[in-house]
């Protein structure tokens, strides 16, 4: 079995010296100036510790000198270089070329330590540069940044390793994808948080050693997409337009039509046809149909954001089309109740409709059920 | 005796789970072993009833034998002593870990009396002239439950607690099919039973959850956004499962009633309510009582139960059939003229053992004593919440809402913090000091959270031991990993995967099933 191991050597540098993140060479720079120390390779080692014994047949894919070689040589681990960085300081690129190697060789799991600028540079590499292609390559971050806001990391570096090591002895069954999130490191460092999705990532269903998962017991957050996207197909009435906005869980009412759609972007569909796809603000207003059409979104991860945040093609104009009354959230209950007692977000750039959009949504969480929130702006 | 007692330290129990690999009855049948040699038939008896079966009429004779185990009594008195070993119930540990079961000594004289010839040995289809005795306790438990609820009408029929919140919903909908209204929505809340959102959807409702504020209190605000024309019926829990009493509860029902929808009461978490706070003063309409639980009926061990349902005697028509009735004319009878029932929700009329439990335990307590059941059931909770947040690393949620009723929904989320060990991991360590303890309902909102509900049978003693386990393995946690880490010691099952939960594959649904699938302990069979 060939499981690529990649460590971003530059990553969590800012954390310490205050800079909230070490994306871009200027912020590594000054990370530096300010006596930064890496501290990816540490967090990477008691990954690999927890993770031993590995099973002999073991082999892993790596990367030349700092990017995770010289640590498995240390450990006396199995492996071969597929990828070499032609420069001593690393970049996003090199994260990105030396995925692309580890999947080209064979590797039937990554493991990577860094933070969410690794986990946006891994997530961009095995998308391919297609927007909205799912990969099926698993991963398992190993949380060594900054920002750790992506779901596809460890509640610590160890339960990162006890995660790979099940996945060497085959007691992984089941994936699911997890959401790649990261916020702009200098609206951050001006005191704004201005979060993004990024993609998905597919990861091991695991409760215990993946970060983000709230529960422990029975309901399954793919089982609950599948519930929603069922119950809001089964509830769509004919002549009506629909605008599915972008995300997983809007995702699964289009699989649930059997449509093809962009996770990212807004499709459009009515009577069970497809309308348009990945749709532009201009192509929105020229759909929008007043008072016969719905708007279906979700919230974003952590922050719950439903409108502002990576969907800025549902603009106000688009919104006040549609009408404030005729938009339908729909959330998986572990995303809404990763919210607990915190609102839904409306970042419109418009403040009056933020306001008209304020108060509470019945979000739909399952089949035939809805759960009350208040949604802020 | 006393330099010995001296010298063991009792304060905790040490204990190790027993562990046999103990095959079902059935593979332990000897063809022909017996454990009770009949008598042979004196030929005078023979000569009487001749074979004593072809008497019988042939629609009642079997074809075959049954397929009974063939045991001795040895044998057969190993085998289930062997199982018992590997209980862990009520009545061998301290049981306050199982909080919302309202687990509680269960007098064992009432036990004697459901098991009793003259309970047992009745048939659910005899005829109700020779079944006047049962019919009298089930009658006169109904006007217990009047006086506990304040309503006017019960039914014994449902065989749970969610399957009462399962008979309120069937009687809700008769009640908006008989009045020609097209109301498709239910309204729980986010801390009440999981089954007050599922029963209504089973029976074909959409259900809004209203979610909590600040103060654990459902949202008010939410529900008046939610409520409105389509809105069928509320069914609320209270005090729900953090233990929280919802102060605020007749606004609810006010404001329900103004809206036209009926009140559904789930009274599941009653235990510390009897004779202070009553179903009809909340402004309810119908209203569940768990007999099982409260009512001197063993909960957790999936039965036998009763979730018998009250209502106001406006919706009696809509009641499950039959209901038990009294006259001087037919003295007790079934009565199954309900013009609007919802039917039945179960066979028969509802589960006399239970029944009679629950009404030798009320007759025996009195009102008063209903009362001091409440009132020390709170006691113990308030005393046991006092204890465990003490305790480093424990928390309880919405902290600015003290005290509790009989239950209290805390958190490891500091401990957690603090040593990266939470619930799951005390739930693991747990069992090596001979008892076990339950963390929460999902969705898990409150963070590593555990569930602890003393209800008065337990003594100030039981209570500080339970609490000072908690308190050791928290001390663990910081001062101890490994032993953590690698706990529990002294129990059977290690790690559970809840992964199994999740796929279908690996479910079993029988002992031969299981044995289809694995080998020893969870071991799959190779294919």
């Amino acid at each position: 079995m060939k499981v690529g191991f990649l460590v971003n050597p530059i990553a969590g540098m800012g954390g310490g010296v205050a800079l909230k993140g070490t994306d871009g060479a200027e912020t590594l720079r000054r990370a530096r100036e300010l006596g930064a120390v890496p501290r990816a390779f540490e967090r990477a080692a008691l990954a690999l510790e927890a993770a031993s014994p590995l099973s002999p047949d073991v082999t892993f894919l790596a990367c030349g000198g700092g990017m995770g070689a010289e640590l498995l040589r240390k450990w006396g681990l199995p492996f071969e270089v597929v990828y070499t960085p032609p420069f001593p300081d690393t970049s996003s690129e090199d994260t990105r070329r030396a995925v692309w190697a580890m999947r080209g060789a064979g590797a039937a799991l990554l493991l990577f330590a860094g933070g969410d600028g690794t986990a946006r540079d891994v997530c961009a590499a095995l998308e391919g540069g297609a927007a909205g292609e799912r990969t099926s390559l698993p991963v398992i971050g190993v949380p060594a940044g900054v920002k750790i806001h992506s779901a596809v990391y460890g509640i610590t570096p160890r339960r990162s390793g006890q995660l790979l090591r099940k996945f060497m002895a085959g007691q992984v069954r089941d994936y699911t994808q997890a959401e790649v999130m990261d916020i702009d490191e200098e609206a951050f460092r001006e005191g704004r948080v201005d979060a993004r999705l990024y993609g998905y990532l597919t990861v091991p269903r695991d409760r215990s050693c993946l970060q983000d998962r709230k529960s422990g017991g029975m309901p399954v957050d793919s089982y609950d997409r599948t519930a929603i996207g069922a119950w809001v197909a089964k509830e769509m009435r004919p002549g009506r337009l629909y605008l599915v906005g972008s995300g997983s869980t809007t995702q699964a009412v289009m699989d649930a039509l059997r449509l093809s759609g962009t996770l990212l972007g807004v499709d459009a569909v009515k009577d069970r046809r497809l309308m348009g796809s990945d749709l532009t603000e201009r192509q929105l207003l020229e759909l929008v149909e007043p008072g016969n059409t719905t708007l279906i979104v979700t919230a974003t991860g952590g922050q719950g954001h439903l409108l502002g945040r990576g969907n800025q093609q549902l603009s106000p104009a688009v919104l006040r089309a549609v009408g404030p009354g005729n938009i339908m959230v729909i959330a998986t209950p572990e995303k809404l109740n990763g919210l607990f007692l915190r609102p839904l977000r409306v970042d419109t750039g418009d403040a009056e409709l933020d306001r008209a959009l304020c108060g509470y949504a019945a979000v739909v969480t399952g089949w035939s059920r809805r759960q009350m929130h208040r949604v802020a702006c | 005796m006393d330099k010995i007692a001296g010298k063991r330290d009792t304060s905790l129990s040490r204990f190790h789970q027993a562990s046999w690999n103990e095959p079902i009855i059935y593979e332990l049948s000897v063809p022909g072993e017996r454990g009770v040699l009949v008598p042979q038939v004196s030929e005078k008896a023979a000569a009487e009833v001749g074979d004593g079966v072809s008497s019988l009429p042939a629609c009642m004779r079997r074809e075959k034998a049954p397929d009974l185990p063939e045991i001795g009594q040895p044998q057969l008195a190993r085998h289930y002593n062997h199982l018992a070993q590997e209980n862990l119930g009520v009545d061998s540990n301290i049981d306050i870990g199982q909080g919302t079961c309202t687990m509680k000594y269960s007098p064992k004289v009432n036990d004697r009396l459901a098991s009793c010839p003259k309970v047992a040995g009745m048939h659910p289809l005899q005829p109700e002239a020779t079944a006047q005795g049962i019919l009298e306790v089930i009658h006169r438990l109904g006007g217990l439950f009047r006086e506990i609820s304040g309503l006017d009408c019960s039914s014994i029929q449902p065989g749970g607690g969610a399957h009462g919140i399962l008979a309120m919903a069937s009687i809700v909908r008769a009640y908006w099919e008989a009045k020609g209204e097209e109301r498709d929505t239910i309204i729980t809340t986010f801390f009440s039973h999981p089954a007050d959102a599922a029963a209504p959807i089973v029976k074909g409702y959409k259900a809004i959850v209203l979610p909590p504020d600040e103060e654990g209190l459902p949202d008010i605000e939410a529900f008046k956004a939610a409520l409105n024309e389509h809105t069928a019926a509320i069914f609320m829990t209270n005090p729900e499962d953090t233990g929280i009493f919802n102060r605020r509860i007749r606004e609810f029902t006010r404001l329900a009633r103004e809206a036209g929808a009926l009140c559904c009461y789930d009274q599941a978490n009653a235990n510390g309510l009897l004779g202070i706070t009553r179903t009809a003063e909340a402004g309810f309409d119908l209203s569940f009582f768990n007999l099982h639980k409260t009512f001197s009926s063993p909960h957790g061990c999936g039965g036998p139960a009763v979730g018998i349902v009250t209502c106001r005697r406006e919706l009696r028509d809509y009641m499950p059939v039959p209901l038990v009735e009294h006259s001087p004319e037919r003295g007790y009878y079934l009565d199954f003229n309900l013009p609007h029932t919802c039917g039945k929700v179960k066979s028969f009329w509802g589960v006399a053992p239970v029944a009679v439990r629950a009404y030798a335990w009320i007759m025996s307590l009195g009102a008063e004593g209903l009362r001091e059941v409440s009132r020390v059931a709170i006691l113990n909770n308030n005393y046991c919440m006092k204890k465990i947040l003490a305790i480093k690393g424990a928390s309880i949620s919405f902290p600015e809402h003290k005290p509790r009723i009989e239950q209290a929904r805390y958190s490891w989320q500091k401990l957690k913090e603090d040593t990266g060990f939470g619930t799951a991991d005390v739930t693991r360590r747990i069992p090596d000091y001979g008892t076990h303890y339950w963390s929460s309902h999902e969705p898990w909102v409150i963070p590593e959270p555990f569930t602890i509900e003393p209800s008065e049978s337990y003594s100030k003693a039981d209570i500080d031991t339970y609490c000072d386990i908690l308190a050791s393995i928290a001390r663990e946690c910081y001062e101890e990993p490994e032993v953590i880490r690698g706990a529990p010691h002294n129990s059977t099952v290690h790690h559970i995967s809840h992964d199994f939960f999740d796929d279908p594959e690996r479910w079993v649904l029988s002992w031969r099933n299981y044995r289809q699938k694995y080998t020893g302990y969870f071991q799959p069979r190779k294919k």
